[in-house]
């Protein structure tokens, strides 16, 4: 019976998070856009510099009408979303966020392949709602979302197989109990790569050519409205989230710090992760949109070699020391 | 080739399945009390079954695609009910994640109508099923001929059970160190040969090449908006929607996108997208 709601416990754990970081995250990135720009940004809802925006924005998005296109394959179109969604909850479940056994949702042995796995079928998402939606715009949104996927999922995994590499394993949590303050620059080119790479999988600026709004109208998402749309959007956030969260336990030893390591490891993960989520959000506001070759070219002639490099260096280091 | 590799994995599914109920009856666990792992083999296993055959069988391209990853999904878990977590997981990331999603491209480049595309079918249908047939039957006799009676411990702790990535990483690498070397040697060459076949088009089609193809590389295509809502635009930029480009325009990389300069804005920018105004 513990063991039931042991489990029980976690998922639910596992779910408030997926809930409230996402939303955080988009809250920050309304914020700090706004000031990056010198604006103040949402400042009515709730009282307090506008914290409860988001959640009017749910209000709202549930209160509009759902839409589907008279010509679109229906069912399809309705199920996307949910593809695009959960996947982001399932990769949430394997990320330990302490040290402890119990700071992670679920022990998976091979962690970096369940994660990467589950993540690539996110795409499908986009590739169902681009195919379904009956709409040229979002054809193309999703034929861009494919080539692109196919272009970065090389360098994110390779980066990944570096860290693998250096640790001796694919457990996540093993990885962190392997990891040294010196990984860090030993790593970088790699923890570089599987970031930009990230960033391109989650088509977040500059990498957003399939959603480019001024040229493809939101490219796969066109034809969505509602509850459906802020699934898709919901999405993107909590594929920031995961995105960050494995970068640090990936490359920035997740809860290991200077100080505290044992009882404050998650603050260390929920810093680190800030950080990188801040990033992400600094990005958008700083570099312009890539072009479809241009994205390209820095996959295939630049992201590609680096990750080899740096797996080849892992490699030299690990028979050196060892 | 597509419809009996897929149906020979699908009907590959259910009889091992099936071929498991013997196993189980010479083993202690007995044949009349199946654990509630096998009857969730089964259960799969049947959906596994169910939707390779509409993989084969449906009108509808991309959704026969689609049927497909649930089909390889559904193989993915009978890995993972067989303590394969390494191979389950990695089945995902190829076949799911990679291969599924280049056979999407690949329709949404070509054809990929939504309803139904009555000629997608051909006059090879029972060929493909006698194929599909004799692929299953030699892959259960394999299967069963190879491990017989062997049981399967499910409940073993993670780290030492038989699919778990130590183990298998051990048994490649001292077992089949050779196979393994022969098939990235094949992979290498395929990708070679992909290679050199793309440069042969390549430069064929450059041979050919008018000097105003539109889909040249250099095509100095301005970069778009980069959703910044602080964009400097100005509002009354319109006049893009009802002037569609020639095809063969190139444009000079001085006619780079300017806010003065309405012709070349992609799209009404003016019309903020529903995510700006949230």
């Amino acid at each position: 019976m513990t063991d039931v709601l042991d489990v029980a416990l976690r998922l639910l754990v596992v779910f408030a998070v997926f809930l409230v970081l996402p939303l955080v995250v988009g809250q920050t990135e309304h914020k700090v856009m706004a000031h990056m720009q010198g604006r103040l940004g949402p400042m009515y809802a709730g009282g307090f510099h506008g914290w409860a925006q988001l959640v009017a924005d749910g209000v709202k998005f549930a209160q509009k009408e759902d839409v589907v296109p008279a010509d679109a394959d229906r069912r399809i179109f309705q199920l996307a979303p949910a593809i695009a969604l959960l996947p982001y909850l399932i990769v949430l479940v394997a990320i330990p966020i302490g040290p402890s056994e119990g700071a992670v949702g679920q022990l998976v042995d091979a962690g970096i392949f369940f994660v990467l796995a589950v993540m690539g079928v996110g795409v499908l998402g986009s590739l169902m709602a681009g195919w379904a939606s009956a709409n040229k715009f979002s054809l193309l949104g999703g034929l861009r979302t494919a080539a692109q996927l196919l272009a970065y999922e090389l360098p994110m995994l390779l980066a990944a197989a570096s860290v693998a590499m250096a640790a001796g394993t694919v457990s996540l949590p093993g990885i962190l109990n392997a990891f040294e303050w010196w990984w860090l620059p030993w790593q970088i080119v790699g923890a570089l790569v599987f970031f930009v790479a990230g960033l391109a999988e989650l088509q977040r600026p500059p990498f957003d050519m399939p959603v480019a709004d001024s040229e493809i109208i939101f490219g796969a998402y066109t034809e969505y409205t509602g509850l459906r749309f802020a699934l898709f959007l919901l999405a993107e956030y909590a594929g920031i989230v995961v995105l960050c969260g494995l970068t640090t336990v990936l490359f920035l030893g997740g809860w290991h710090g200077p100080w505290g390591a044992d009882g404050l490891g998650w603050v260390w993960t929920l810093l680190k992760t800030g950080v990188l989520a801040f990033l992400v959000i600094w990005l958008r506001v700083s570099y312009p949109r890539l072009r479809e070759d241009q994205l390209q070219k820095f996959s295939w002639t630049l992201l590609v070699p680096l990750a080899l490099a740096q797996i080849a260096l892992t490699g030299i280091v690990k028979v050196a020391i060892s | 080739m597509t419809l009996a590799a897929a149906a020979a994995t699908a009907a590959n599914a259910p009889l091992t399945a099936a071929a498991n109920a013997p196993l189980a009856a010479n083993a202690p666990q007995g044949f009349l009390s199946p654990t509630g792992v096998e009857i969730a083999f089964l259960l799969v296993g049947l959906v596994t079954l169910g939707s390779a055959i509409v993989t084969v069988t449906t009108k509808q391209l991309v959704h026969a695609a689609l049927w497909l990853v649930a089909t390889l999904g559904g193989l993915a878990v009978e890995y993972l009910l067989l303590t394969a977590e390494f191979i389950a997981w990695v089945q995902v990331l190829i076949y799911v994640g990679s291969v599924v999603v280049l056979l999407l491209f690949g329709l949404m480049l070509t054809r990929a109508p939504i309803g139904r595309s009555p000629d997608a079918d051909s006059g090879n249908r029972p060929v493909a099923l006698a194929v599909a047939v004799l692929a299953a039957g030699s892959l259960v006799w394999v299967v069963v001929d190879a491990f017989r009676t062997t049981w399967i411990d499910l409940d073993r702790a993670a780290d030492e059970a038989q699919g778990s990535t130590a183990v298998t990483g051990k048994f490649l690498f001292r077992h089949w160190v050779l196979p393994f070397e022969a098939l990235s040697v094949l992979l290498l060459a395929a990708l070679v040969g992909a290679i050199v076949l793309s440069r042969r088009n390549a430069r064929m089609t450059r041979l050919n090449d008018t000097p105003g193809d539109p889909r040249t590389p250099g095509d100095p295509r301005t970069p778009g908006d980069p959703r910044t809502p602080g964009d400097p635009r100005t509002p009354g930029a319109t006049g893009t929607l009802g002037k569609p480009r020639p095809p063969g325009a190139t444009r000079t990389s001085g006619d780079t996108r300017t806010s003065g300069n309405p012709r070349t804005n992609g799209a009404p920018s003016d019309a903020p997208s529903d995510k700006e105004q949230r």
